[in-house]
C-alpha cells in the first residue's frame, strides 16, 4: 500500500522540539562570526519633507561603527526615469515604478510611519537601539492621506509629477441594466480591514560580502527570486550571489521575496565590508513588513424571490498603502475570483488602487481572494435576507452543478474540478445545521441575552494561480542506497521535507527515514520558485514525484543490465525497495546495489515541472457564535468545515494547514485591524494594542473530509495553504451578523469587536438604544 | 555585572551589561538559541522558559525570559527547551505529543509553547481543554490556529503525571 493518503507525523519535528530551528538569528556560523548588528531609523512621520539629517552623535556613540542615510549610496545606479506607456499590467505583482517609484532609504520625503531612512551599524543590538536614537532628522510635515476615502478626496498628492492617488484604475463602467428583472436587489459598501501578517519571526537577513561574492541568508519564501531582487537592486551578477533560507518563521505571503530593509542590510555589507545581520523586533515588524487586505467594497446583488441570483456587481478601491509593491494585482485576483462558487450570469467587477500614507500592502495568507469570498458571501446573506430565505438555502440554489465542470467563469477563470453542492451538505450536516436553528429560534423566543449565529460560506478559490513559472527538483539515489531531493520549493512550516520524502518513498520504496530534502540554497539550487499561492505540492511535489519516475526508468535500465534481463521483465517491489525479475523476489537487487552499479550520477533526475495549472480547491465553512446581546462580545463556539483540496498526501499536514487558516480566517473576523489615526500614526503598532488571536478565542475545529482530485497535474492535488482563511473570515463574520439579524441589523463590519457590535445592537431597529440610526455603521478610527 | 545562572544544569558565568535580558543571555552567552524573541512588549510567549530561585522547591515556574534581567536570575535555575529531554536523548512527554499531535509548524513559537505548557501540566496534571487554553493565552501561534497544540498538551497530561510519580 503506498504511503501517500496516510497519517504521517513530520521528520522535520524532532530537531525544533529539542534544540529549536535555526533561523537567522540563531546562526552562530563562522562566516558571520564577527557579524556587526543593522539598527534601521525609521520615519515616525507619516508624511513629511526630509530637511536635514545629523548623523554625528550617533557616530560618536559607544559600539557604533557606521551610520549609512542616503547619502551614502553612491554605488548604486539611480531607477531608470518613467518612459510613459510602459505601464505594468494590473495583473502582474510588480511595482508600477516610474513616477511611484520606492526608494530603498529615503530620499527627500517620507511617505508612512516605519519607512527606512537611516541605518546604524553597531557592535551589538542594544547599542544600536541606543545610537539610532541619536540620529537627529528634520521633518517638515505634509498632509497625512489616511483611509480609501482621504486618497480619493484630497488635494495632498505622494508623488510629484502624478495627478492623482489613484496609480491604477481599471476604468470597467457599472451599468445597472444587469439588475433589472430581478425581484430584488441589495446593495452595501463593506470593509475588507487591514491585518499584519505577524508571522512568529518577523523579517531578518544576514550577509557577507567578500571576494566579489555575496554570501546572504534571509528569512524568505523564495531564496531564488531573492537572488534576482538582489542581482537587480545591487547591480550584480546572480552567479556572484549565494542566498541561503534557513530555518523561516512563517511567511503567510509577507515573506514572498525580500524587501527593502533586507536589500539594505546586503547593500551595506558590500558598502561597509562588514559581515551584517538585521533581526527586525515586533514593533519594526508591526509597521515594517507589508500589511494585507485593505480593500473597501461596494457590492451588489439581485435576483429572484425564489432564490437564483441573476446578477452581482464588486467594485474594488485597494488602498496600497505608501508604495504599489504589488501593482494592481490584488484586486486584479479579487475581480478573478468574485463570482464564486455561484452559477451568476451576470457579473460586473471594476477596481481602482489608491496610494496612503500607510505601511505598503502586499499578499497575506489569501491575497485577493479572501476579499473576494468576503464579499460574495456577504452579498449572498444580504441577498438572503432581502428575499427571506435560509442562507444556506440560497447557496445550493446557486452553486455551480458537478455536471458544469469545467467551468468558466463570466470575469474568466476556469473551475477545473468540483462538487460544491456535496461539501456543502457534508458541513451542514456535520455542523446539525437544522438542530442550530432550532435552538437559534428557542433563544430568540425567549429572549437569551446570549444569542446564537449561524454563519455559511461557500468558497472556491484558485491556488498556483502562476503555474507556468512551474517548479524544479533534482532528485539522486546513492550508492548506500539513499537518496536526496533539491527542492526549488520552500518550505517554512508547511511539512515539505515530510511531503516530499513521502513522494520519493511512494514512488521507489526508498524508506522515507533515507530521503533528505534541502531546499533553500541557490548554491546548490540554483533556478526555483519557491512558496506562495499555495503552490508547493501541486508544482514543487509533482517535480519531485516526475523526478521520481525518471529515475525510476533509469534504474529499471540498470537493473536489467546486472540481472541481464528484459526491462519489460522487470518490476520495482516498492514494499522492499528492491529491483527484481516479476514475480522472483530471489533476484532482488537492492537501491544500493542498483546505485552502485550505476555509478556516480548514475541515479539522477532533473525535472522542471511547467506543466501544470491553476487548480481550484474549494469548500464550505460553518460556524456557530454566541454573541452577548448586553455587551456585544461574541465567542466562536463551534467552526465545522469541509475543504476540498484534490487528492490528499497527507492528512496531518493538510488539517494543519486548515487549522492554522481557520484561526487566521476569525481572527479578521473578530479581532484583528492595523489601525491608524488621521495623521496616519499607527494605533496598533505592538503585540500589546494589536489582537492577535490567541488560544482562548477558539474552539477546538471540525474538520469534513472532501476529495475531488483534480486532473489538471498527475497527483491529483490542489493547493491547502490558504483555504482556511478564505472560508473562515466570511462564515464567522456572517455568524455574527446572523445572530442579531432578528433585530433588522444586516450587516456588521470586520472585525465584530465588542464595541462594533454593540453599538450595531444599540442603533439597531429592533435593539435597545433605539436611537433610530441604521445597523452596521463603521465605527471607530480610520483604516 | 558577573551574573551566574544554572542554566539546564550546567552554571553559566558571565560579566554582563546590566541591561542584559535573560532570552539574550541565554542565546548569546550560554548559546542556547533555541529560546526565541518574538515581540517587544511581553505579549508572544516564544521566549517563555523555567526559572528556579535558589532554594525554591520543584522544576520552576514559567517566566518571559523577556522581561526578566539576567540580574534578576543571577542564581537561579533556568531550563529551556533544550533541557527537557533526558540524559538517554528521549524527548520530555510533552515534546512527544508535540511531535505525534503535529502541534508545531514553522517552530518559532514552539520552545515556548512547549515549556508554557509543561509548567501548566506541573501546576495542573489533568487540565481540561478551556485550562489549557487559558494556561496559553500567553503564547502565540500564528501557524497552527491552536488545534493541535491543545490536543497536544491532553495528550500530554498522563505521560507527564507517569514520570512525576515514577
Amino acid at each position: 500500500m503506498s504511503i501517500l493518503g496516510t497519517r504521517v507525523v513530520r521528520t522535520e519535528d524532532p530537531r525544533l522540539l529539542t534544540v529549536g530551528g535555526t533561523y537567522v538569528d540563531d546562526l552562530r556560523l563562522p562566516e558571520l562570526a564577527d557579524a556587526a548588528r543593522v539598527t534601521f531609523v525609521r520615519s515616525p512621520m507619516a508624511h513629511a519633507k526630509i530637511t536635514g539629517m545629523d548623523t554625528d552623535a550617533a557616530r560618536q556613540a559607544p559600539g557604533v561603527l557606521a551610520v549609512l542615510t542616503i547619502q551614502d549610496m553612491d554605488d548604486l545606479t539611480p531607477p531608470p526615469p518613467p518612459e510613459p506607456g510602459s505601464e505594468v499590467s494590473e495583473g502582474a505583482p510588480l511595482p508600477i515604478g516610474g513616477l511611484w517609484s520606492e526608494p530603498l532609504l529615503a530620499i527627500d520625503r517620507v511617505r508612512y510611519v516605519g519607512e527606512p531612512v537611516a541605518m546604524v551599524i553597531t557592535s551589538d543590538s542594544y547599542q544600536g537601539e541606543d545610537a539610532a536614537e541619536l540620529v537627529s532628522i528634520d521633518y517638515e510635515p505634509l498632509p497625512a492621506v489616511i483611509g480609501v476615502g482621504g486618497a480619493l478626496d484630497t488635494p495632498t498628492l505622494l508623488f510629484d509629477g502624478t495627478d492623482s492617488n489613484v496609480p491604477v484604475d481599471s476604468g470597467e463602467a457599472a451599468d445597472d441594466a444587469i439588475f433589472q428583472g430581478c425581484d430584488a436587489v441589495a446593495e452595501r459598501t463593506i470593509v475588507n480591514q487591514r491585518l499584519a501578517p505577524m508571522p512568529l519571526e518577523g523579517r531578518a537577513a544576514a550577509a557577507r560580502f567578500a571576494d566579489g561574492k555575496l554570501t546572504y541568508w534571509v528569512s524568505t519564501q523564495n531564496a531564488q527570486i531573492s537572488r534576482f531582487i538582489l542581482a537587480g537592486a545591487l547591480g550584480m551578477d546572480p552567479g556572484s550571489i549565494r542566498v541561503i533560507t534557513p530555518d523561516v518563521g512563517g511567511g503567510f505571503g509577507a515573506k514572498v521575496g525580500i524587501d527593502r530593509d533586507a536589500i539594505l542590510v546586503a547593500w551595506a555589507a558590500r558598502k561597509t565590508g562588514r559581515a551584517l545581520r538585521w533581526v527586525e523586533t515586533r514593533s519594526e515588524n508591526l509597521v515594517g513588513m507589508t500589511h494585507g487586505r485593505a480593500q473597501e467594497q461596494t457590492i451588489k446583488i439581485g435576483g429572484t424571490n425564489d432564490g437564483r441570483v441573476l446578477a452581482y456587481r464588486l467594485d474594488v478601491v485597494q488602498d496600497t498603502g505608501a508604495y504599489p509593491r504589488m501593482s494592481g494585482f490584488l484586486p486584479f485576483l479579487t475581480k478573478l475570483m468574485a463570482v464564486g462558487p455561484y452559477d451568476i450570469a451576470n457579473v460586473q467587477t471594476k477596481s481602482r488602487v489608491v496610494v496612503t500614507n500607510t505601511t505598503p500592502i502586499s499578499a497575506y495568507r489569501g491575497a485577493g481572494r479572501p476579499e473576494a469570498t468576503a464579499a460574495i458571501e456577504r452579498a449572498m446573506d444580504l441577498f438572503a435576507a432581502e428575499i427571506g430565505m435560509d442562507p444556506a438555502e440560497v447557496r445550493r440554489k446557486n452553486l455551480i452543478p458537478p455536471d458544469k465542470f469545467p467551468y468558466s467563469t463570466p470575469t474568466g477563470a476556469t473551475y477545473d474540478t468540483g462538487d460544491y453542492v456535496t461539501a456543502l451538505d457534508k458541513v451542514l450536516a456535520a455542523s446539525g445545521y437544522a438542530g442550530l436553528r432550532a435552538e437559534q429560534a428557542r433563544r430568540r423566543e425567549q429572549g437569551d441575552v446570549l444569542q446564537l449565529g449561524i454563519g455559511v460560506a461557500s468558497y472556491v478559490e484558485i491556488t498556483a494561480a502562476d503555474a507556468a513559472a512551474g517548479e524544479t527538483a533534482r532528485l539522486a539515489v546513492h550508492g548506500d542506497g539513499t537518496a536526496t531531493v533539491y527542492t526549488g520549493s520552500s518550505a517554512h512550516g508547511q511539512g515539505h521535507h515530510t511531503a516530499w520524502a513521502m513522494l520519493v518513498e511512494s514512488e521507489l520504496g526508498i524508506p522515507m527515514a533515507n530521503v533528505t530534502v534541502i531546499h533553500g540554497d541557490t548554491d546548490l539550487i540554483p533556478e526555483g520558485v519557491g512558496t506562495y499561492a499555495s503552490r508547493s505540492l501541486q508544482l514543487g511535489g509533482v517535480a519531485v514525484h516526475k523526478a521520481a519516475l525518471e529515475v525510476k526508468e533509469q534504474a529499471r535500465r540498470v537493473a536489467a543490465d546486472m540481472l541481464e534481463a528484459a526491462e519489460a521483465d522487470l518490476e520495482l517491489d516498492t514494499g522492499r525497495g528492491a529491483w527484481q525479475v516479476r514475480g522472483d523476489p530471489g533476484t532482488g537487487r537492492s537501491w544500493a546495489d542498483v546505485a552502485t552499479h550505476a555509478g556516480a550520477d548514475g541515479l539522477t533526475a532533473y525535472v522542471q515541472f511547467t506543466g501544470g495549472g491553476a487548480t481550484f480547491p474549494f469548500g464550505t465553512h460553518v460556524a456557530v457564535v454566541e454573541v452577548d446581546t448586553e455587551t456585544g462580545k461574541v465567542r466562536l463556539i463551534r467552526h465545522v468545515t469541509a475543504d476540498d483540496a484534490g487528492t490528499v498526501v497527507n492528512p496531518v499536514l493538510a488539517e494543519g494547514q486548515r487549522h492554522g487558516g481557520i484561526a487566521q480566517g476569525v481572527a479578521q473576523a473578530l479581532l484583528e485591524e492595523m489601525l491608524y489615526d488621521a495623521d496616519g500614526n499607527p494605533l496598533t503598532g505592538t503585540l500589546a494594542d494589536y489582537a492577535a488571536i490567541t488560544a482562548t478565542e477558539l474552539p477546538s475545529f471540525e474538520l469534513v473530509n472532501s476529495e475531488t482530485p483534480t486532473d489538471i497535474n498527475p497527483l491529483g492535488v490542489k493547493g491547502i495553504g490558504e483555504a482556511g482563511t478564505i472560508g473562515a473570515t466570511p462564515a464567522t463574520q456572517n455568524a455574527v451578523i446572523d445572530a442579531v439579524s432578528h433585530l433588522g441589523i444586516r450587516h456588521i463590519d470586520m472585525p465584530a469587536t465588542p464595541s462594533r457590535v454593540w453599538a450595531a445592537i444599540s442603533d439597531a431597529p429592533g435593539g435597545q438604544g433605539g436611537s433610530g440610526g441604521q445597523g452596521g455603521q463603521t465605527k471607530g478610527a480610520a483604516r | 555585572m558577573k551574573v551566574t545562572i544554572t542554566v539546564n544544569g550546567s552554571q553559566v558565568a558571565a560579566e554582563v551589561a546590566d541591561r542584559t535580558l535573560l532570552v539574550h543571555f541565554l542565546r548569546d552567552v550560554a548559546n542556547l538559541t533555541a529560546t526565541n524573541v518574538g515581540c517587544d512588549s511581553t505579549s508572544c510567549g516564544a521566549c517563555t522558559v523555567l526559572m528556579k530561585g535558589a532554594g525554591e522547591a520543584g522544576g520552576g515556574k514559567s517566566v518571559k525570559s523577556c522581561t526578566v534581567l539576567a540580574a534578576q536570575a543571577d542564581g537561579s535555575e533556568v531550563t529551556t527547551v533544550e533541557g527537557l529531554a533526558d540524559g538517554t536523548g528521549e524527548m520530555h512527554p510533552v515534546q512527544a505529543a508535540f511531535h505525534a499531535e503535529h502541534g508545531l509548524q514553522c517552530g518559532f513559537c514552539t520552545p515556548g509553547m512547549v515549556m508554557a505548557a509543561v509548567s501548566l501540566l506541573a501546576e495542573n496534571p489533568s487540565p481540561t481543554e478551556d485550562e489549557v487554553r487559558t494556561a496559553l493565552e500567553g503564547n502565540l501561534c500564528r501557524c497552527t490556529g491552536y488545534h493541535n497544540i491543545v490536543r497536544a498538551v491532553l495528550a500530554a497530561a498522563p505521560a507527564v503525571s507517569e514520570r512525576r510519580v515514577g
